[in-house]
């Protein structure tokens, strides 16, 4: 296949378009209004429909509904939309829907900018919504592998009947990078025989729902849920690492901060430093075994984050007190340059060499 | 022996959970009645909403999604959209309907969607005990309206038929009550209008049906049948609001 110049906003959707999705529902925000727009010009192309719902409330539970009818379904916004999306995300995963949710996160708290960042981590690793449930969360950090994700983030929804998020920075929608498309047309979607389209006189109803009214009833479903997210914890935990074996310290980070973070630990190392990076590409399931490859004389391992600290949570998990943690961090919709990580890199190995 | 009346095949066979007296368990029947007499039952998806009809799913004999609340419009829209040759319905109530989820049901009317809403109109909160409803009449009292609605502090009434129709994308729109037999062989007859505006494509229907709540109202069920003549039916008048001419 050949390769096209495309903007990540772009390309997520001609992705989603790719792996069989015919149904979107969204909502006008920015950074991310390329893909309602995108979606809006093509899918009518392919026999789909799009859907410019009243709010990000409605466009979820749009999703609901087409995903409880069978279909490969997307919808997309930016950290306060998605934020609204919560309620529906939490119901997809208590009725087991599958359904690709896209966050082209900007700044926050509250409206906060249209400024690229990461300070959905905790809202997108930890749920966000209610009950006790999780999302499949993948953090691209450059367009080929937002096309990708994004493509097994429809087969992984529909294996695992659950929503998967991808989870990208306003970097990642913004920049156009060359793409390839992997040829899918030996494909075949899979069957859906829950899905709601009409009994046809054939089968007993099928019902998709969250609700059990019963105690008990409602904590078998709960163990079933749990046993399914450990199936996934075990199965699809994704990592790019590098250096851990004689690194004095190692730098954690995921999406467009790792990319920074791979130019900085270049310049450490034209200057004698050895770095090494763990790139988390699941946020969740989380890589936590990965760490345990960093080798015992490790100085510790810096965070590198465009938020105040979020991952910072599952590093120290994953570390459980073996080494320190350090964190870096710029927010408000700035970046951290590879010079601020290479200070802070010195600073935590004690000055210049 | 002739069969003058038997239990519709458009309901499961499971015990609702309807207080005694409650009319929903009528507007079921009628709902599922028209599935029935219309064959469609086999090609429907219905959405239920949040509120007494929450457990709907387990009494309508199709495939049903259960939605979050006030998100019915929304759910349905969703699926009408992948499978517009099914029939889709939504089962409301009037704090999921004309509360939470105004935005979902007036943007549903909106766009036009092949949909059909049953709108059960009680004007009161059941599910939850008794709390105030935006379609709570003025002076009723609600455990979050002590001392009666208050026009100047919690607003009038909201009459959502009325309001509805004065959207293009709504097509039919009637309101309809229970609490008589005539009444509710009127009703079964909007009813089954309304589903036909969806299958001849002409865009968005509802049917608004007043209802009864003994339990919170605090009244017998024979009380609250008089009640809702006496008190709703000069709010909420009962008539069609909007209804293309060849389904007249």
């Amino acid at each position: 296949m050949e390769k096209v110049l495309m903007k990540g906003n772009e390309a997520v959707c001609a992705a989603a378009i790719a792996a069989g999705c015919k149904y979107f529902f969204g909502y006008p925000i920015t950074p991310q209004n390329e893909i309602p727009e995108y979606m809006a010009r093509e899918l009518p192309k392919v026999g789909g429909t799009f859907i410019q719902a009243e709010s990000e409330v409605a466009a979820i539970n749009m999703v609901y509904g087409a995903a409880g009818a069978g279909a490969r379904v997307m919808t997309s916004s930016s950290s306060p939309g998605v934020a609204l999306k919560q309620e529906g995300i939490s119901y997809c995963a208590g009725a087991e829907l599958p359904a690709v949710i896209v966050n082209m996160m900007r700044g926050g708290p509250g409206l906060g900018s249209i400024q690229p960042s990461q300070t959905d981590y905790f809202q997108a690793t930890r749920g966000g919504g209610n009950g006790d449930y999780k999302t499949l969360v993948l953090a691209p950090a450059d367009v080929q592998e937002l096309v990708d994700l994004t493509i097994e983030g429809f087969d992984k929804a529909d294996y695992y009947r659950n929503p998967v998020m991808i989870l990208g920075d306003g970097f990642i929608g913004q920049m156009m990078e060359p793409v390839v498309f992997k040829d899918r047309s030996d494909v075949e979607l899979p069957e859906k025989p829950w899905a709601t389209s009409g009994t046809k006189g054939e089968r007993k109803p099928n019902i998709i729902n969250s609700l059990y009214l019963g105690a008990e009833e409602l904590e078998e479903h709960n163990i079933h849920l749990q046993a399914k997210y450990a199936e996934m914890a075990k199965n699809e935990v994704k990592v790019e690492s590098f250096g851990l074996e004689d690194a004095e310290l190692v730098i954690a980070a995921y999406g467009t901060t790792s990319r920074i973070c791979k130019t900085a630990i270049s310049k450490l190392e034209k200057e004698g430093y050895k770095v090494g990076l763990i790139r988390p590409i699941s946020l969740w399931p989380y890589p936590f075994n990965e760490f345990e490859k960093i080798n015992d004389d490790c100085k510790g391992v810096l965070t590198v984050e465009m938020n105040t600290g979020q991952m910072t949570d599952d590093v120290q998990i994953a570390l459980n007190g073996r080494m320190p943690s350090y964190f870096y961090g710029r927010t408000g919709g700035m970046a951290p340059t590879p010079e601020e990580i290479v200070n802070k890199v010195k600073e935590i190995l004690g000055g210049d060499r | 022996m002739t069969v003058v009346f038997e239990r519709t095949t458009g309901l499961t066979e499971v015990e609702t959970h309807y207080c005694p007296g409650c009319t929903h368990g009528i507007i079921h029947r009628l709902v599922a009645e028209v599935l029935v007499e219309l064959d469609i039952l086999d090609d429907t998806i219905g959405v239920c909403p949040v509120g007494c009809s929450v457990l709907a799913y387990k009494y309508f004999n199709c495939d049903m999604q259960q939605a979050a609340h006030g998100r019915a419009p929304a759910v349905a829209t969703g699926a009408k959209r992948v499978h517009p040759d099914k029939f889709v319905f939504t089962y409301q109530g009037d704090g999921d309907l004309a509360s939470i989820g105004t935005a979902e049901i007036v943007h549903a009317a909106h766009r036009g969607e092949k949909i059909s809403t049953i709108f059960v109109n009680n004007a009161i909160y059941g599910m939850t005990g008794g709390q105030m409803a935006p379609t709570t009449l003025i002076g009723q009292k609600a455990t979050t309206a002590p001392y009666g609605r208050d026009e100047e502090t919690m607003g009038m009434p909201l009459r959502m038929s009325e309001m509805l129709a004065t959207i293009d994308g709504a097509k039919f729109v009637e309101r309809v009550s229970v609490d008589t037999p005539a009444n509710i062989r009127k009703a079964k007859r909007a009813i089954k209008k309304c589903f036909q505006v969806q299958l001849e494509g002409k865009g968005f229907g509802i049917v608004e049906v007043l209802s009864t709540c003994p339990t919170n109202w605090g009244l017998t069920p024979v009380e609250s049948l008089k009640w809702l003549k006496e008190n709703m039916i000069p709010y909420y008048p009962l008539g069609n609001f909007k209804s293309p001419e060849e389904v007249e």
